[in-house]
């Protein structure tokens, strides 16, 4: 008999029991609709072995990696440790070891951690200072020999957390980071396959990450990357991205400013409408949108009307939490 | 439903069981964004939902395994019945099921037998 951990709870599962069944025989709250695999609503993560692959189907790519699994269809094939998809489990300790400056708007943020911890460029974590005020940001950098995350975080009018980055955070503090979260990420597999990003202002963020975990895994097919802005303040790492157009022939790099009447030698318009109608159909392409949450809800309805798959379309919508008065 | 389950699945092994329905989904809800009676029901939603709820509407109209009851399927449309969901609305979801099977050359008889179990539903979907 399988036993399944969920919190400080553990239930054996009986013979032909699935996990929905047990944890709700051990009243657990878990979600629940068609009980046949397809509904998703009682969406679930392994956090120690990988569940029975016949209990991912029809999951997206990067929940299946991630040890997503659907309970209502899960017969357990060894012990599992559980927890629903918002449960949050480990943090560990982090330093700032460099704030710069990217343009007057968005700060640069690096930090380094000693404890292991793993993650897909693209995903985000939830960032806390010592007084517990939390926010989420998403991570810029691929995993690599030094432990460390990048961050760009926008200064937003009012914003608690970011105008305490820019104004007090300082090299050498000390913030508490959750595990990385999120199934906007880059895959191998399928090499070939047209990618499109999409993002607006520090949406570069995780879709900066993205290209490089897609480089560095030698993806082969054409990366085409739109970045919007209204002004040139939420454009940056524009030389970077030129750069890396020039090394790698497969990578197009297209900075848009959508603000009336600005001098500068981007494309003039909204980085999504430039975007998609920069190709006849979206059919067979993989799709990252990042960002404002209607530029990202928008072109996610649109790239699906145009022929992605919806199985293909990744997003990160960067909400704005309300300022407490 | 199962006691109409094994004629039922016959129908869905006809049709092409899991691929089919995969096949049919994105089809399917592309139909239905953009026609300008019914998407507004679909704003407003989680569109990776929307797709799992699909592939469950097809899994059963394709007569498959499925444990929805008529009160599962009178719940999750209150609120559009509340927006003003009514026969028409229905009558154009189950002009898109048809195109979609068609475009997917299902046969005839089969999308008959499809349309017949969605129609089924009629009565719960509405709140009749």
């Amino acid at each position: 008999m399988r036993s399944i951990t969920i919190g400080e709870s553990t239930f054996s599962c009986q013979p032909d029991e699935t996990v929905l069944e047990t944890l709700l025989r051990g009243n657990i709250q878990v979600p629940n609709g068609c009980r046949q695999g397809l509904c998703q609503a009682c969406l679930m993560r392994s956090l120690d072995n990988s569940p029975p692959v016949s209990a991912q189907v029809g999951l997206k790519d990067t929940l299946q990696k991630q040890n997503y699994f659907l309970a209502c269809v899960c017969h357990p094939e060894q012990d599992m440790t559980v927890a629903l998809p918002n449960q949050q489990c480990a943090s560990i300790e982090a330093a700032v070891i460099k704030k710069q400056l990217l343009t007057p708007d968005i700060v640069q943020l690096v930090l380094e951690y000693q404890s292991p911890f793993n993650f897909f460029a693209g995903q985000f974590v939830n960032l806390k200072r010592p007084d517990g005020l939390t926010r989420s940001y998403s991570i810029a950098n691929i995993p690599l020999a030094k432990n460390i995350l990048e961050f760009h975080i926008r200064r937003l009018p009012n914003g608690q957390f970011s105008s305490w980055v820019y104004d007090e955070l300082e090299v050498g503090a000390q913030l508490t980071i959750s595990e990385a979260q999120g199934s906007c990420h880059y895959l191998p597999g399928r090499a070939e396959q047209p990618l499109m990003l999409v993002g607006t202002g520090s949406g570069l963020a995780p879709l900066y990450g993205i290209i490089a975990d897609a480089l560095a895994q030698d993806h082969s097919g054409p990366i085409h990357l739109f970045h919007g802005s209204r002004d040139l303040n939420g454009l940056y790492f524009v030389d970077e991205m030129r750069e890396l157009a020039e090394k790698f022939d497969n990578f197009h790099y297209t900075p848009c400013i959508s603000g009336e009447g600005i001098e500068s030698d981007h494309v003039q318009g909204r980085a999504h409408d430039i975007a998609l109608s920069s190709t006849e159909t979206l059919s067979g392409w993989r799709v990252f949108l990042c960002g404002h949450p209607e530029m990202v809800n928008q072109t996610k309805k649109m790239a699906f009307m145009k022929g992605a798959s919806m199985s293909d379309i990744y997003v990160d919508a960067f909400h704005v939490i309300q300022a407490e008065k | 439903m199962s006691d109409s389950q094994e004629t039922s699945q016959t129908l869905y092994e006809k049709i092409g069981g899991e691929a089919a329905v995969n096949a049919a989904v994105d089809i399917f809800y592309r139909k239905v964004l953009a026609d300008y009676r019914i998407n507004r029901f679909f704003d407003n939603t989680d569109m990776d939902q929307q797709i799992a709820k699909q592939k469950a509407f097809f899994t059963m109209a394709f007569g498959g395994p499925n444990n929805y009851t008529g009160q599962d399927m009178r719940n999750a449309h209150a609120r559009l019945v509340k927006m003003g969901l009514n026969a028409s609305h229905f009558d154009a979801v189950m002009e898109h099921l048809g195109a979609t099977l068609t475009e997917l050359n299902v046969p005839a008889d089969l999308i008959a037998q499809a349309a017949a179990i969605a129609e089924s539903t009629r009565n719960d979907v509405l709140g009749k």
